[in-house]
């Protein structure tokens, strides 16, 4: 096909390329730019007030014209929950799902409409109670989508039960004499289930959660980003440590591709190093490790050897001493998706077509004839 | 007893000669007998090789132009121990110089590769038939393992019976013994033995066999050549033997102009899918979780990409239905292929299908139930299942094929309905459908009904200012109440659907009574108004048309066509005055039918459940019906159902005995 050069825009859409996440998926014409308002649909937000969604909420609106995509292209598939009325606030595409399925939806979508850019919305009893099948096999497939896990270890919509990610001894409406599970932590599960990228933000952080989100929706895979985000109702302050000005210094673990893990008031900073048995990490003070020789570990988010982000991610505990935030993981493998399209390419191109090609009425013909016919005359 | 004994190779000379494969009718002069019909059944070991046997015995047969229907039955066990009665696996062939409808009651030929295989499988036999046994197993220790105490190859026990007892096992290894192969290896070669035989002493074309061997095992010349060797060394068996001296034939059976191929309902289905997504002009997108005796459709499918096919191996049946629901979010069709125990699973997304009003297939091959149940053997026990298997209101159309070939046709109408109205549909094949087969009229790519997918690509109404354009998710087609199917990436048309309840036209959420009231009946009236053919009713009189009401009406649904068509034909026989009808559409239920069941004295319902149809007949019609049951994983025979058309006729059973009655 030849182009003409024209005064006139046609408004033909632009198709992002590269290895991003948006690679395929159709941008903007030049020279139009979208906003938040464009991206806020008309439905009433149901939320309580206080509740983090809210800011998560208006992160993302904010944080979606950055991409400069076609908003039709752009669809959000949530489960059930509080946080899975999302899709409903945003004025693009989407689907409010049934309870722990939305990955499996979502995987559907993406392997057969690439250009599309695909969030997954959902929260810990969604993801990791009822959905922790779907979740883990979309990040083994590494599905192109950007799942946001929303984490207030809680069950808002069913009125405060405990969720896989509440601390063990909770006391709630389900367990009055304390919950007796062991919690998950969603990152290190991520990374177990060979996630290629694996985030971790805060409701309250906009910077921060925004230069997450941005890098999770250019990651070409399955992003998981699990956002710490406050229940007013069921489990107020549940992060409250790490968003008070003061202790949050102290406790947050800013990981930053290529940096030392350091963190830590001026004075009186801590570094991550090596553990002295072998395989871990751990926290000691900077100046003792500059003093004895300790190596300071650098951050390393995109080598293939998931260890080390998997060892950053066991620095937390419940009682958020520290808690790394940030991109653990972003390593570039193939996706699952790409890979589907790319058989279904090579089939078409076998048949003597280019991958645009749709098989003839008497390609069909032939399929239903097979391989022994007989003929009655 | 008639007896004839075969050679002995270790004792008669010369061993069975390896020659090319004379054609078919240049035989050694013996007598050839003209048969009209013929019911086969290869039995032997899970490891046998009898399914692969049967498939072979049935392409031949088919290419011939008979007629023919088939029935494999085999064990859940991928290997059962060897020579148990749990491990024996079977396949029944019928075919004929005219219509045939069921894999036939009784053998008249057996072919047992094993003690176990003839145990399992003679009392089937029909009095005077024939029995093909392989002596090679029939040691004690094997006899005694399937509970003989003395062969029935000697004890006399097969006295009524025509017997050919001979060493095929030997036989084949003698046949290989330059090869080079361990004596077990050769061994495995035995059912192609069988099977040459059988061919000869049918006459069955060998052409295709020795392709079919050439492409499956080309690449192993060893294995190739043990299995051509021992194919002709049967054929060659048959065909110097005295023990054999008339071979059989089996003329074509007339048929239709056209072309026609060999169709197990799985491919049928599959094809049809393809076929019917292809017209449309949509991609087909399968998400799919392996389970008997669905899988062969998702392998069948994942070999058929060059049609825009994307096939999806998911993590469990819940994944398999929402990938597919995903899919037909974005614009595919989307189809999900499972067996009873995944549409238990599959449940929730269905009702979100519904919910949406989004095009999805969904397929499901009964086997018995309930739990895991019988994996590998026929049901129709998931009717309630695909007619009520959702909280909440939540209807779906049923759509039931009645033959394999007709998996074809069935898949296609699914889609119509599907795509058309924008809705889940189910189909409901069975075990038997699946793996059994028949002849198939190939059609062309324009017999296939094309369903356009009428994407929505512009605003459908203003808003309230009149000029502003909007879109409207769930403003409905006034004559089909479908929603418009407005896919991501068309510009304008961004809306958000889910399973919460939505306010009719607009999409919003809503909560409000007497719009949930609405929308409820709104699902309820689409799915009703659903198109469906009248019901046919076959009064058997000339041309099948004469009319003549008031007597006895076999109503049957699914794959229970063929043993009742046989039926009621034995029955018309008799000189009994039977109709019948066959169900393909189970929801919504064609419109006549109401009048159809009134208009016969007698609605006798055959079915392989408890009485599924039967009480949604009552329920809907408030007709007596009357039932007759059987679920022991295979099909019916046709004398259990003309035994229950005599029931009835001659008044030994009869509808619920009313109050006055009592």
């Amino acid at each position: 096909m030849t182009t003409t050069p024209l005064s006139v825009p046609l408004g033909l859409p632009t198709v992002r390329s590269g290895s991003s996440g948006t690679a395929g998926v159709p941008a903007l014409p030049e020279g139009v730019r979208l906003g938040k308002k464009d991206f806020t649909s008309s439905s009433e937000v149901r939320w309580c007030p206080g509740c983090g969604d809210y800011a998560v909420l208006a992160a993302v609106q904010g944080f979606l014209p950055e991409l400069g995509l076609r908003k039709e292209n752009v669809v959000f598939v949530s489960g059930i929950g509080c946080s899975s009325r999302f899709p409903y606030y945003l004025d693009t595409y989407g689907m409010h799902s049934i309870h722990g399925r939305a990955p499996a939806i979502a995987t559907g979508l993406v392997a057969t409409r690439p250009d599309l850019s695909v969030f997954v919305i959902t929260g810990d009893g969604d993801a990791l109670s009822i959905g922790g099948n779907h979740l883990i096999h979309a990040m083994r497939r590494n599905v192109n989508m950007t799942i946001l896990l929303f984490n207030n270890r809680i069950y808002g919509l069913t009125k405060g039960q405990y969720s896989p990610t509440s601390e063990v001894g909770k006391v709630t409406k389900s367990t009055p004499s304390g919950s007796l599970d062991a919690p998950f932590n969603p990152v290190s599960l991520a990374l177990g289930a060979e996630a290629s990228f694996v985030a971790r933000t805060l409701d309250s952080d906009r910077k921060h959660l925004t230069q997450v989100l941005r890098a999770a929706a250019e990651h070409r895979g399955t992003s998981l980003v699990e956002i710490y985000q406050n229940c007013p109702i069921f489990n107020d302050g549940a992060f409250d440590v790490l968003k008070d000005r003061d202790e949050s210094v102290a406790r947050l673990v800013k990981l930053e591709h290529g940096r030392e893990v350091v963190f830590g008031a001026e004075g009186s900073q801590k570094a991550v190093v090596r553990s002295a048995s072998g395989f871990g990490v751990e926290v000691v003070g900077l100046d003792e490790a500059r003093a004895s020789g300790r190596e300071v570990v650098v951050h390393d988010a995109e080598t293939a050897d998931p260890s080390l982000a998997f060892a950053l991610s066991r620095l937390d505990e419940p009682t958020m001493a520290h808690v790394p935030v940030g991109v653990f993981r972003a390593h570039d493998r193939p996706t699952y998706d790409d890979e589907v399209r790319a058989q279904l390419d090579a089939a078409r191109e076998a048949s003597g077509g280019d991958s645009a090609w749709r098989a003839s009425d008497a390609d069909l013909e032939g399929l239903l004839r097979g391989g022994d016919t007989w003929s009655v005359e | 007893m008639h007896v004839s004994t075969g050679s002995d190779p270790a004792r008669e000379t010369p061993a069975p000669p390896t020659p090319p494969t004379p054609p078919p009718g240049s035989g050694t002069g013996k007598r050839v007998e003209v048969l009209d019909r013929v019911v086969i059944r290869f039995a032997g070991d899970s490891g046998d090789g009898m399914q692969l046997t049967g498939d072979r015995f049935t392409a031949e047969t088919a290419s011939l132009g008979n007629d023919l229907a088939t029935l494999p039955n085999f064990p859940a066990e991928i290997r059962a121990p060897a020579g148990t009665l749990p491990g024996v696996s079977s396949f029944q062939l019928h075919f004929a110089d005219h219509d045939v409808t069921t894999p036939g009651d009784a053998p008249d030929v057996l072919v047992a590769m094993n003690p176990a295989a003839l145990r399992a499988n003679v009392h089937d036999v029909r009095p005077g038939g024939t029995l093909i046994v392989d002596t090679d197993d029939f040691t004690v220790r094997n006899l005694a393992k399937v509970g003989y105490g003395t062969s029935p190859l000697e004890d006399g026990s097969l006295e009524g019976y025509r017997v050919h007892a001979l060493p095929m096992q030997s036989m084949t290894v003698e046949a290989l013994k330059d090869l080079g192969l361990s004596r077990k290896d050769a061994e495995r070669s035995k059912n192609m033995f069988a099977l040459g035989l059988l061919s000869w002493l049918y006459e069955r074309p060998t052409e295709q066999t020795e392709r079919f061997l050439q492409a499956k095992f080309g690449r192993r010349a060893a294995v190739l050549e043990a299995n051509l060797r021992a194919f002709r060394a049967g054929w060659a068996y048959g065909e110097t033997t005295e023990a054999f001296p008339v071979r059989f034939t089996v003329p074509p059976a007339p048929a239709e102009k056209g072309t026609y191929r060999n169709i197990t309902g799985n491919t049928a289905l599959a094809h049809g899918l393809v076929a019917a997504a292809h017209r449309a002009g949509l991609p087909l997108a399968l998400g799919s979780y392996p389970i008997t005796p669905a899988s062969d459709i998702l392998h069948v499918l994942s070999g058929l990409k060059r049609f825009g096919v994307t096939t999806l191996q998911a993590e469990d049946e819940i994944a398999a239905v929402g990938m597919a629901l995903g899919a037909s979010f974005g614009g595919s069709l989307g189809v999900t292929t499972t067996s009873g125990p995944g549409l238990a699973l599959k449940s929730e997304t269905i009702g979100l299908a519904v919910a949406l009003e989004l095009p999805l297939v969904v397929v499901d091959v009964q086997r018995g139930g309930p739990s895991t149940g019988l994996p590998t053997k026929t049901e129709q026990s998931d009717l309630l299942q695909a007619m009520y298997g959702r909280n909440g209101e939540s209807p779906v159309p049923v759509v039931a094929p009645s033959t394999p070939a007709d998996c074809f046709d069935a898949a296609v109408d699914a889609v119509r309905i599907a795509v058309r109205y924008r809705t889940p549909v189910l189909l409901l094949s069975d075990g038997y459908l699946a793996n059994g087969s028949e002849p198939w009229k190939v059609p062309t790519a324009h017999d296939v009904h094309a369903v356009d997918p009428d994407f929505s690509t512009d605003p459908n109404s203003t808003a309230a200012d009149g000029v502003t354009p909007q879109f409207r998710p769930f403003l409905r087609d006034p004559d089909t109440l479908a929603r418009p199917w407005a896919v991501p990436g068309t510009a304008g048309l961004e809306h958000r659907v889910g399973g919460l309840e939505k306010a009719d036209v607009t999409g919003e959420i809503s909560y409000d009574p007497a719009n949930h009231d609405r929308m409820v009946r709104l699902r309820r009236a689409k799915v009703k108004g659903i198109e469906v053919p009248d019901v046919v009713v076959d009064h058997g009189g000339p041309g099948g048309g004469e009319h003549h009401d008031g007597d006895l009406l076999v109503l049957g649904w699914g794959s229970t066509r063929g043993p009742i068509t046989a039926a009621v034909r034995e029955a018309r026989r008799r000189g009994l005055r039977v109709a019948q009808a066959h169900l393909r559409h189970l929801n919504p239920l064609p419109a006549n039918l109401g009048e159809v069941l009134l208009a016969h004295e007698h609605v006798l319902v055959p079915e392989m459940n408890l009485g599924q149809l039967a009480l949604l007949l009552r329920g809907r019609y408030l007709v007596d019906v009357i039932s007759c049951n059987q679920v022991r994983g295979l099909p019916f025979t046709s004398t259990e159902i003309v035994e229950a058309i005599e029931d009835v006729v001659a008044g030994r059973v009869r509808e619920t005995p009313r109050r006055d009655a009592r």
